[in-house]
């Protein structure tokens, strides 16, 4: 298990661990109170799997008055509160502390009201992101937003850590899809964000929310919008012979002004991987791989993937390969979905980054980790959402070499600084957690990381909510930022990450 | 840099109007003015002044002589650039390339003279006041990718960044947009910029009756055709000013302008724009209703005119700026119809209604009858005769608790805009 300084135990709470669990149980039934080892041992993880911590109980409200009722009493007794959603989230935002207990959401399974007139879901936390799509399918909607663990991660969660997905180019990312959230404040106050209505007034306080990685406050219910489906979605398959060609592509694709509803290229390393693992049907001879996916009317769908194909092949393409049918674009995406099983069939453990960079950068950067990898000596193949500039390297080692694990964290930490000298961030969409904490001093000097903490202090001026996430702790650039996945301990190994 | 600060604490004392050319030198400034605990009007081009309540500063800070483009990337979909550059002159520029700001800026400038003004890129992040697009490609806000700026202690703060996806620390992008001036002072933003479609066309359909209306509203929000415009200009009530208005800004060959009309947007390349249209009759069922259209000529300055206001173009009355659920369009409709001036936006969820001066209840009547319809409302334009213990912002106590912290971690002394948006702060 690797290391990482959390916020000192403390130890006069962790002596009153009894008198906490039968003082919880009293704002929510008794079963809903955990404090066994055997009961909380479930917890210790989340899906940044090579960090584990007991907590000092857990406990499952059911109702925002519970949850209300619960902060307050824990901000009276200065006992740290660790909110947690699905726990599908890899940068170890729900990660437990031993004075701490962790406030699941995982009793917030309802949708409350699908309201079709305004175009939006209410739905309590805990449902999951798939579902609120297959709440309104049947009348042609979806919510956008579909990061790749969709089918088991929470829209709580994805509130927390501002969760994207393949198609955020298009239709932004979960801060562009919610109107509304109801939240309680560590000091048990409830209060409603926005609503059914477009924009709220005054500060934007649910802009702030979305993405604050659970350090503000405990989201009990959301509003999020609802879209019609597209007409018509078709993907193509294009392969190139070099990395830049690639890179070209895609930048031209957006020079002419085409939005793809998404893009992604993938390097030989991992068209290989996934080849072998699902036999997709790439193309063998391509270095890089492009998917591009359209929407839209069928006349507009069909004249863009013409002027995708020109552009293409301007950019010396080798290949070009457009779905006949629904059945075929979903086989192009089957690949690409199964990359992180893939190289995890390659090598005996991988570390996935999260960086964005700028378009323009995508071959400076694989060139740069390539470069890396021979430094290193350490494979690795790479996945890229190439619409949004969000990439995700997979670093392949074996965590039972303490030398190559030590220097697949150098590498990794090289790639995120590298993201943030070309114009980037440390993280698209997995957020900063503990993972990424101490790398933000890369992206952010003292003062901008102060003005932020002032902002956590006014809402929980105690630090109480969620402490040791996001903000660095040491205010060192330790070599940190991935995930880490060892000997197919994965968590939810069965969910498509990319 | 001790002479560049002592020059500036210079500048700060010999003038009340400063006029900072670089970022240091606001910083600088403000340093000084949150020593002396010294309250600042923070503005640029002041074409939004009359938005909020009065400020009462000893030094206005004008940040219009820090504008120009820092850099722009058509290919990568942003501009950065100073607070100070205009509007105008940013759109000129992603023009020559085919791009435009979707979020489509409000222009407020027919409003407090009569002529186009869309200001400053710094006080249009300042307002988050989106135009028609709002619907379908989001508002200000979600356009802000990063932005530099100067807190109320004077430390230069930045957040964001040029990328879409950023999930690095809060999104305090979002905070500035809408703050009015009283979180920040912005020295640099980036926007996300949008491929400009090849053409467009507007469909007007001559309709009055509140339900139809409604009725209109909701099917294009449920049409996968990808509508970008939806309003309402309504023909009542019979009143000289408002006629003369909407004869000017809506006067085109292919508009019937004599009763009220509604019109829907529809952007693309030319067939599908073709294929949109005969889709969207079959929708809306527009055999059924007198329509017109107006053609790739017409259609971009008839929305020019719908996102100036003309139609309340100088006015001397109140002007609300109300936003609803879009379901509950038609109980607005039928609350204001023929009483007040008004048209509806942003396919059935914006209301820009017009309320006499002398007329405190009315005002009174209409925010309650907002807040019953779930929505909210902002008193854009205030008559002379605005009575200033009314509230110019909605807001629930919860809400102002935080927001009032939330403005205490950002400006501690209290000294940018105090009193803007709400009296506590």
């Amino acid at each position: 298990m690797s290391e990482i300084a959390l916020p000192k135990v403390d130890r006069s709470i962790v002596s009153k661990k009894e008198t906490i669990v039968s003082n919880l149980k009293k704002f929510t039934l008794k079963e809903n109170v955990l404090s066994e080892l055997d009961e909380i041992k479930p917890y210790e993880t989340d899906a940044l799997a090579a960090y584990k911590n007991l907590p000092l109980a857990v406990v499952l409200p059911e109702n925002t008055e519970e949850v209300s009722e619960i902060l307050k009493y824990c901000h009276q007794e200065n006992i740290k509160v660790i909110p947690r959603g699905a726990g599908t989230g890899l940068s170890g935002g729900a990660l437990p502390l031993n004075d701490a207990i962790i406030l699941g959401l995982g009793k917030f399974n309802k949708i409350l009201d699908i309201d079709f007139e305004n175009k939006c879901v209410v739905t309590q936390p805990g449902v999951t992101n798939l579902s609120i799509t297959h709440a309104v399918k049947h009348k042609g909607y979806y919510y956008a937003p579909d990061p790749s663990s969709q089918l088991a991660c929470s829209i709580g969660g994805n509130v927390a850590e501002n969760s994207g997905g393949v198609h955020s180019l298009k239709y932004g990312t979960t801060t562009n899809n919610i109107l509304g959230v109801e939240m309680v404040m560590m000091d048990g106050t409830i209060c409603r964000l926005g609503g059914k209505t477009l924009d709220q007034e005054g500060y934007d306080l649910l802009g702030l929310i979305c993405g604050s990685e659970g350090l503000l406050g405990v989201i009990t219910e959301v509003t999020v919008k609802i879209l019609k489906n597209p007409q018509t979605v078709k993907a193509a398959l294009i392969g190139f012979p070099t990395i830049e060609d690639g890179g070209n592509c895609v930048t031209d694709i957006i020079s002419n002004g085409i939005v793809p509803a998404g893009m992604e290229i993938m390097d030989k390393a991992l068209i290989d991987a996934t080849e072998k693992f699902v036999h997709a049907g790439y193309p063998m001879d391509a270095e890089v791989l492009m998917i591009v996916e359209l929407d839209g009317t069928k006349s507009e769908v069909d004249e863009l993937f013409k002027q995708i194909k020109e552009i293409a092949e301007k950019n010396k393409s080798n290949s070009f390969k457009l779905s006949k049918s629904e059945k075929e674009r979903l086989g192009f995406w089957s690949g690409r979905k199964a990359a992180f099983p893939a190289c995890g069939a390659m090598a005996p453990d991988y570390y996935c980054m999260d960086g964005t960079i700028p378009r323009g950068k995508l071959s400076v950067i694989l060139k740069e980790i390539s470069r890396l990898s021979k430094k290193y000596n350490l494979g690795v193949a790479n996945g890229f959402h190439a619409g949004d500039g969000n990439l995700h390297p997979l670093i392949l080692f074996d965590g039972s070499d303490k030398e190559q694990l030590r220097r697949t964290e150098e590498f990794g930490a090289e790639i995120l600084k590298a993201c943030v000298r070309m114009g980037g961030a440390l993280s698209g969409e997995h957020g900063i957690g503990i993972e990424k904490r101490e790398l933000m001093c890369e992206a952010f000097n003292d003062i901008d990381i102060q003005q932020q903490l002032n902002i956590k202090k006014c809402l929980d001026e105690k630090n109480l909510l969620n402490p040791g996430k996001v903000y660095p702790i040491l205010r060192k650039c330790a070599e940190e930022g991935r995930v880490h996945v060892h000997r197919g301990e994965e968590k939810f190994p069965d969910l498509p990450r990319f | 840099m001790f002479t560049e600060v002592k020059k500036n604490s210079q500048i700060f004392q010999d003038s009340n109007h400063l006029l900072p050319k670089s970022e240091l030198e606001v910083s600088n400034i403000i340093k000084e003015a949150y020593k002396k605990k010294l309250p600042i009007d923070i503005h640029g081009a002041n074409t939004k002044k009359f938005i909020g309540y009065n400020v009462q500063a000893a030094k206005s800070l004008d940040l219009s002589s820090l504008n120009g483009i820092i850099e722009y990337l058509p290919e990568e979909l942003y501009i950065k650039v100073k607070p100070g550059t205009l509007l105008e002159d940013v759109e000129t520029a992603l023009e020559k390339n085919n791009q435009e700001l979707s979020f489509e800026p409000t222009d407020f400038g027919y409003i407090k003279n009569g002529k186009s003004n869309k200001g400053t890129v710094g006080g249009c992040v300042a307002c988050n006041f989106a135009g028609s697009r709002r619907f379908k490609s989001g508002s200000v806000r979600d356009f802000v990718l990063g932005f530099r700026g100067v807190n109320g202690k004077g430390d230069i703060i930045k957040s964001g960044g040029t990328v879409v996806k950023n999930v690095t620390g809060y999104d305090l992008s979002k905070l500035v947009s809408g703050s009015f001036g009283t979180l920040v002072a912005l020295t640099e933003i980036t926007l996300k910029i949008s491929a400009k479609k090849p053409s467009q066309n507007t469909i007007v359909i001559y309709e009055n009756d509140p339900k139809v209306i409604s009725e209109l509203f909701q099917k294009i929000l449920s049409s996968s055709n990808e509508i970008s415009g939806a309003v309402f200009i309504p023909d009542e009530p019979q009143n000289k000013k408002f006629d003369l208005n909407k004869s000017k800004a809506f006067k085109f060959n292919d508009l019937d302008q004599e009763g009220s009309f509604f019109a829907l947007r529809v952007e693309g390349d030319k067939n599908s724009i073709k294929e949109r249209i005969k889709d969207i009759s079959n929708e809306l069922d527009l055999k059924k209703h007198k329509t017109s259209n107006l053609d790739p000529h017409q259609s971009p300055l008839f929305w020019k005119s719908v996102n100036s206001l003309q139609l309340f173009s100088e006015t001397k009355n109140n002007l609300l700026r109300v936003v609803v659920p879009p379901a509950n369009c038609e109980k607005v409709m039928n609350n204001i119809k023929n009483k007040f001036k008004y048209f509806i936006d942003w396919s059935g969820s914006l209301f820009w209604i017009e309320v006499p001066g002398k007329d405190d209840d009315k005002l009174k009547e209409v925010k309650k009858m907002i807040l019953q319809n779930n929505g909210y409302l902002t008193i854009i334009k205030k008559s002379e005769e605005f009575d200033f213990s009314e509230k110019i912002f909605t807001i629930d106590d919860t809400k102002l608790m935080i927001s009032k912290k939330i403005k205490e971690s950002f400006d501690p002394k209290g000294i940018f805009n105090p009193g803007k948006m709400y009296k506590d702060f």
